[in-house]
């Protein structure tokens, strides 16, 4: 049994998905989700996940939380074995998938709620009690006696987030919990996020994100986790560290094209990433330090690329992330939406 | 004692009842209660013509003909097998791709299979007002003789409740397959469904059929409890073939295939959540 103050821990998880003769159409048969997993969550921690669609992250989740069966390794949630136990870990959990409308549609958020709360065991007074000020919170009071049914995919996202910490949970996991919410709900969740903890500091979340800001507000410590594996893991504040002696740049270039060929091979570049954005080429560097701007701009000049400004910025999870993974973080962040494309250039180190 | 290990008997009495709360809204919110009422009444009196129908007019059987009560009763009660047999398995579909839930249910310390059975209870309750219709508009309309004088009513009670028990763990065996197969196992509930009312003798008896689909008839527990209901009801059995045995014999064999269901069913349905867990099925959307 894995020691009482940790909220989680994994030990070498892993999960490959085998996927059908008819339906790998000649493509692999075998899909690794998670690769050799080691994570070790305290109780009291805002622990993050972070990394791109298809990372792995949800998988951990669904394994976490009972709804999958490791294919290697062990987990402990709340010091209990998930496969061995999962009915005991569950009386510790509540789980919030973001970006689906789940629920029953002909009955009210009100009544939604209520039932999950029987499920758990909260008497019905309680039950009610907290959903009204959860409600509340989260801006949905005036729609407690809505059908479901009625509510914008958004509305039906603030219920489910309500249903995860109705039950008051030791440990909750977001999956994604502000997915497709617009600024000022997901500004809302967050907060709220941040004063229940506060408010219990005996309780645990692990959160799964894709947008670093979200990671980088919230967080205690944030696993970087890409193809399956957890490249690091740190606080957001050591995480930047690790890029303390290089140089981040942020380059507009009015046209350039194939930044990544020009680039290749220039003495001190890292790592690039570029997007297109509103007619120009922006440009994102991390370098060996600032003395490898000069080829940069030397390189750029000789492809006839105009620049209109340069940046140097402090390290942010994003360069963290380029830096560890080779690419930008992927959909949900503003490079990826302007097909954002990335490579380690090749340079020296 | 709890359904499921490591469930206590108060989280699986919990599950079930709220799972039956659930269940009868779902059953019961889709329209206004007026026009329920008039579903619950229309439904189950247009199934009862239509077997009418085809009895009389094409058949050209008369409604004075001794075998008319027993075709009649044995298909107003099967009107339990689409409803509970169905509407348990169908909660797993339903939990899983409709309202996306299933895995907020799995991921909640609930007594799944108890949960279920609750579910069930909705679909019983519905039945049972379908059947009570059926029988009544038999009587008013139809000229079928159930005297409440000389029903058996206690035989009935216990016939009927161990019926329902075994259709209700058939579900949960159905549910268990539903876990691990697409949305379009639906047919295979309804395929399940149809190959019994052919062979458990509901609209005729059971020694019409050739004999070796009578053994199969004879292997299954609706074939009995279909035959007990009419005895409590119509004061003797359809056929000969199940002429030989006694009441108390009825019961018995009710009473054995309810446990070897319940045991039966418990066993396919913890296989098959584990099969579910293992290829990442529990919260799988096929879309299809």
């Amino acid at each position: 049994m894995a020691e009482f103050t940790l909220a989680v821990k994994t030990e070498e998880l892993s999960r490959v998905y085998r996927v059908r003769r008819r339906e790998a159409r000649g493509g692999p048969r075998e899909v690794v989700a998670l690769d050799r997993v080691n994570l070790e969550v305290k109780r009291g921690e805002l622990f993050g996940l972070l990394g791109p669609n298809g990372a792995g992250k949800t998988t951990l989740i669904k394994i976490l939380t009972t709804l999958l069966t490791p294919t290697g390794g062990r987990a402990w949630v709340a010091g209990v074995d998930v496969v061995a136990n999962p009915w005991e870990v569950r009386r510790h959990i509540n789980m919030v998938s973001g970006g689906e409308s789940s629920g029953y549609g002909l009955l009210t958020v009100e009544e939604n709620l209520w039932m999950f709360a029987q499920f758990y065991g909260i008497d019905s007074k309680t039950a009610r009690r907290r959903i009204r000020e959860l409600l509340e919170v989260v801006g949905l009071a005036d729609r407690a006696r809505t059908k479901i049914y009625h509510l914008s995919t958004g509305m039906r996202q603030k219920m489910n987030f309500v249903r995860g910490f109705l039950t008051d949970p030791e440990i909750l996991f977001l999956d994604e919990p502000t997915l497709g919410l617009d600024v000022q709900t997901a500004r809302t969740l967050r907060r709220f996020i941040k004063d229940w903890l506060r408010e219990h500091p005996d309780r645990t979340i692990v959160l799964t994100t894709h947008y670093m800001h979200e990671a980088e507000e919230l967080c205690d410590r944030v696993a970087i986790i890409d193809r399956g594996r957890i490249l690091a893991c740190d606080t957001p504040q050591g995480l930047k560290r690790r890029l303390q002696r290089e140089a981040v740049f942020r380059l507009r270039v009015a046209s350039l094209p194939n930044p990544n060929a020009i680039l290749r091979g220039v003495r001190g570049v890292r790592r690039v990433a570029h997007a297109e954005r509103d007619g120009h080429v922006e440009l994102q560097l991390v370098l060996d330090d600032e003395h490898a701007l000069m080829p940069v701009l030397a390189a750029v000049q000789r492809a006839n690329g105009r620049l209109l400004s340069l940046e140097k910025r402090e390290p942010t999870l994003e360069d963290v992330f380029l830096r560890l993974v080779g690419r930008p973080l992927g959909d949900g962040h503003p490079q990826a939406q302007n097909q954002a494309q990335a490579q380690d250039p090749g340079g020296p180190r | 004692m709890a359904l499921l290990p490591r469930a206590t008997a108060q989280e699986s009495w919990r599950s079930f009842k709220t799972a039956a709360w659930l269940g009868w809204q779902i059953e019961s919110n889709w329209t206004a209660p007026f026009l329920f009422a008039v579903y619950s009444i229309v439904k189950p009196v247009a199934g009862a013509l239509i077997l009418v129908f085809m009895y009389v007019v094409v058949a050209q059987g008369g409604l004075d003909h001794p075998l008319f009560p027993q075709i009649f009763v044995g298909n107003a009660f099967y009107i339990y097998v689409g409803g509970v047999l169905m509407g348990v398995s169908w909660a797993v579909i339903d939990d899983r791709e409709h309202y996306g839930m299933l895995k907020y249910l799995y991921a909640a310390p609930l007594d799944i299979y108890a949960y279920l059975l609750g579910r069930g209870v909705a679909k019983a309750i519905v039945s049972t007002i379908a059947v009570a219709v059926t029988l009544l508009f038999g009587a008013l309309a139809l000229g079928l003789k159930v005297s409440p004088a000389r029903v058996d009513w206690a035989f009935l009670l216990v016939a009927w409740a161990l019926g329902l028990l075994g259709l209700a763990f058939l579900g949960v065996l159905l549910g268990g397959v539903t876990l691990i197969t697409a949305r379009h196992n639906y047919y295979i509930g309804e395929a399940v469904a149809g190959a019994l009312y052919l062979l458990c003798g509901a609209v005729f008896p059971l020694d019409v059929l050739p004999k070796g689909l009578q053994l199969v008839g004879q292997a299954l527990p609706l074939t009995y409890w279909l035959e007990a209901l009419r005895r409590a009801l119509l004061g003797r059995g359809a056929g000969a073939l199940l002429a030989g045995l006694s009441d108390a014999q009825l019961l018995l064999i009710l009473a054995g295939s309810t446990l070897a269901l319940a045991l039966l069913s418990t066993a396919v349905y913890r296989r098959a959540e584990r099969l579910a867990k293992a290829r990442g099925l529990l919260d799988m959307q096929t879309m299809y």
